[in-house]
């Protein structure tokens, strides 16, 4: 593997059109390529090894002899699967991802949209808190919620996970729809209030289902923030019926006699479902993102 | 961050100020605006009750000396009768001014100044290095080129992994016996390393982690943002005889502006705040060498007798030292002419 400098190749225009690939010389070439692959490698390899160590037996993961397979088993998928919590741990973090993802989407689906079409007084205040509550570290709002949800009876359940959730979700997706909105041209909102449509039916009947694919990436986006938060999870959670995966995982590694066997297999099952869809949802992904941020 | 250029299809001029006819200016609003009133209305109720109310909360406990030992104003004993009998609780929690700002400040309670220290270390270089790698990645996947399609999958792959997983993963490969990384080591004729002996080598894990996990989004951001550049500025660079560098620091990098300076500021409050890497990859291991500010804040909390005070103090800091960073950020782009 070699990996040359990320500035060996002279930067050339992006965008030139195809002459550019003839235009450069097979020294460049080779110099971009081999910048690529060695970012690529670095960038799968981690994900590799794990996958590879969940197939081996325990005593070859915590072996210091490098091998790529050694006598390949699925039986820590076995242990995870059958001997450990772990499904109920997967239960829980669908149901608490999906409820903040639902209950987010709905309610700032309006919100994108009025914040993208009408200059309401208000509505710089309203872009300007999205931007601050972005800001607020964990630290500030656990201990209040977690008291709130204490003095709510609500601590160990799901619904206070779903709750604190949705103090991440909502600003976020309220300002990712916005960005989506925006990239639908205004002339359709014109067409239908010409057509005798009030804002609301133009939004629910023009605008929403166009903004379906919209809607879908940032539903997946707050679905995976709450799949992969730990600091709220481990701390409103407390028996292990109730943990979510984040946290549930940590409990193969404790500090002394960590079981790493099972954690791989467990961290594969965990991200295969999740990358599959992220990886089909990313190009709608970066667009709503990056149309969100530059756009005021 | 709001700029004009929203497409208000139904713009509203501000109303003249000196406007006394009836309905008030506040009823006209109304009149106005209010499906986009109701149309923001559950979004504005959520933020106040889930966010401000707490946030609120929060820095009134940060006044007070509140842990899990005095958080009860009444202390009830069952008699053998089976009634309860109530006395209120002799050291109840009780408000103490500013005194958790001055002892966490002071250094008299926990270690602000050194986790302030390591949060700097770490947002600075994870910041730099997701800008930097993402930036480079981008421009090279931004032109003409045989297997880009590939490329850009594989190179994106790991922010398709929960950042749990990818905290563990790497904490797996770092591990001090069997680790990956001390495998190739030694292969290489290096010397074993004691990842977690040392915080300096310690919180090196969790920022080679953290990298790993943010170029993805810094990478695919900037290309996105690329993509918008017109090619026409290209060409006129062209045929100015401008060389490549020369397109690249007076074209690109302008044209990237609005986007790198939203993903600058927002990743350095991720990363500022990002409580699963560390928590997860070091554990604040050696001895709370490589705490960060949220992480301690997390322990004050939730481990030993729970401070619930002192958490929320440093709650409250860590959003001032953000909240000074912004302003003074925005403030030094409007200086350079960004009208943000």
């Amino acid at each position: 593997m070699t990996v040359t400098p990320m500035a060996a190749p002279a930067p050339k225009a992006p965008g030139a059109g195809p002459r550019g690939r003839s235009r450069r010389s097979p020294l460049a070439s080779i110099g971009l390529h081999a910048t690529l692959i060695g970012a690529s490698l670095i960038a799968v390899f981690p994900i590799a090894w794990v996958v590879l160590s969940s197939f081996k037996p325990g005593q070859w993961v915590q072996s210091s002899e490098l091998s790529l397979v050694k006598e390949p088993t699925l039986a820590n998928y076995e242990y995870v699967l059958t001997q450990t919590n772990f499904p109920t741990w997967m239960l829980n973090s669908v149901i608490i991802a999906a409820c903040t993802m639902l209950i987010g989407i709905l309610m700032s689906a309006t919100t994108g949209y009025a914040l993208s079409r009408f200059n309401f007084p208000g509505r710089r205040h309203l872009l300007m808190v999205f931007l601050v509550t972005q800001m607020f570290p964990v630290a500030i709002l656990i201990v209040p919620i977690y008291q709130i949800m204490a003095a709510l009876g609500l601590i160990n359940t799901h619904a206070s996970l779903v709750i604190a959730y949705l103090t991440i979700a909502v600003p976020f997706c309220s300002w990712m729809l916005k960005g989506y909105f925006d990239s639908i041209s205004t002339s359709l909102d014109e067409a239908a209030s010409i057509d005798g449509a009030g804002p609301f039916a133009t939004f629910w009947k023009v605008i929403l289902p166009l903004a379906r694919p919209g809607i879908a990436v940032t539903a997946f986006y707050s679905f995976l923030t709450a799949w992969g938060e730990v600091a709220y999870a481990s701390a409103f959670i407390q028996t292990d019926d109730r943990f979510t995966l984040a946290y549930g995982m940590q409990q193969f590694v404790p500090q002394f006699n960590a079981q790493w066997e099972y954690l791989t297999a467990a961290a594969v099952l965990v991200t295969v479902p999740a990358a599959l869809v992220f990886l089909y949802a990313q190009r709608h992904l970066v667009s709503g993102l990056t149309a969100g941020g530059t756009k005021g | 961050m709001s700029t004009a250029t929203a497409t208000p299809p139904a713009r509203t001029s501000p109303p003249p100020p000196r406007d006394t006819r009836r309905p008030g200016r506040l009823r006209r609003s109304w009149d106005k605006h209010w499906y986009a009133w109701v149309m923001v209305a559950p979004v504005v109720i959520v933020l106040g009750v889930l966010i401000f109310y707490p946030l609120g909360r929060g820095i009134l406990l940060s006044f007070t000396n509140l842990t899990e030992a005095n958080q009860l104003a009444e202390i009830c004993t069952k008699s053998i009768t089976g009634s309860e009998v109530c006395k209120p609780n002799p050291s109840a929690w009780e408000v103490v001014g500013f005194d958790n700002y001055v002892d966490l400040l002071s250094g008299r309670v926990g270690e602000f100044w050194r986790q302030f220290g390591v949060t700097l270390l770490w947002t600075v270089s994870c910041v730099v290095f997701h800008y930097g790698i993402g930036l480079g990645l981008a421009v090279l996947l931004n032109r003409p080129l045989r297997g880009r399609g590939i490329y850009r999958v594989l190179l994106i792959l790991p922010w398709a992994v929960p950042a749990f997983v990818s905290a563990f993963a790497w904490r797996f490969m770092f591990n001090e016996q069997f680790g990956v990384i001390n495998t190739l080591f030694e292969a290489v004729g290096l010397d074993r390393a004691e990842w977690f002996a040392d915080w300096r080598t310690a919180l090196l894990t969790a920022v080679v982690t953290n990298i790993w996990v943010g170029v993805p989004f810094m990478m695919v951001t900037l290309l996105g943002g690329m993509q918008t550049i017109p090619s026409e500025q290209y060409e006129a660079a062209e045929i100015d005889g401008a060389t490549p560098w020369q397109r690249f620091v007076n074209v690109t990098l302008p044209g990237l502006r609005p986007v790198s300076m939203t993903v600058l500021l927002l990743g350095t409050i991720w990363t500022f705040n990002m409580f699963p890497i560390i928590f997860l990859v070091t554990g604040g291991e050696p001895a709370g060498g490589t705490e960060i500010l949220v992480t301690g804040a997390y322990r004050a909390a939730f481990e030993g007798i729970r401070n619930y005070s002192l958490a929320s103090t440093y709650g409250v800091l860590i959003l001032s030292i953000l909240l000074v960073f912004s302003v003074l950020y925005r403030r030094a782009l409007r200086k350079q002419g960004e009208v943000w």
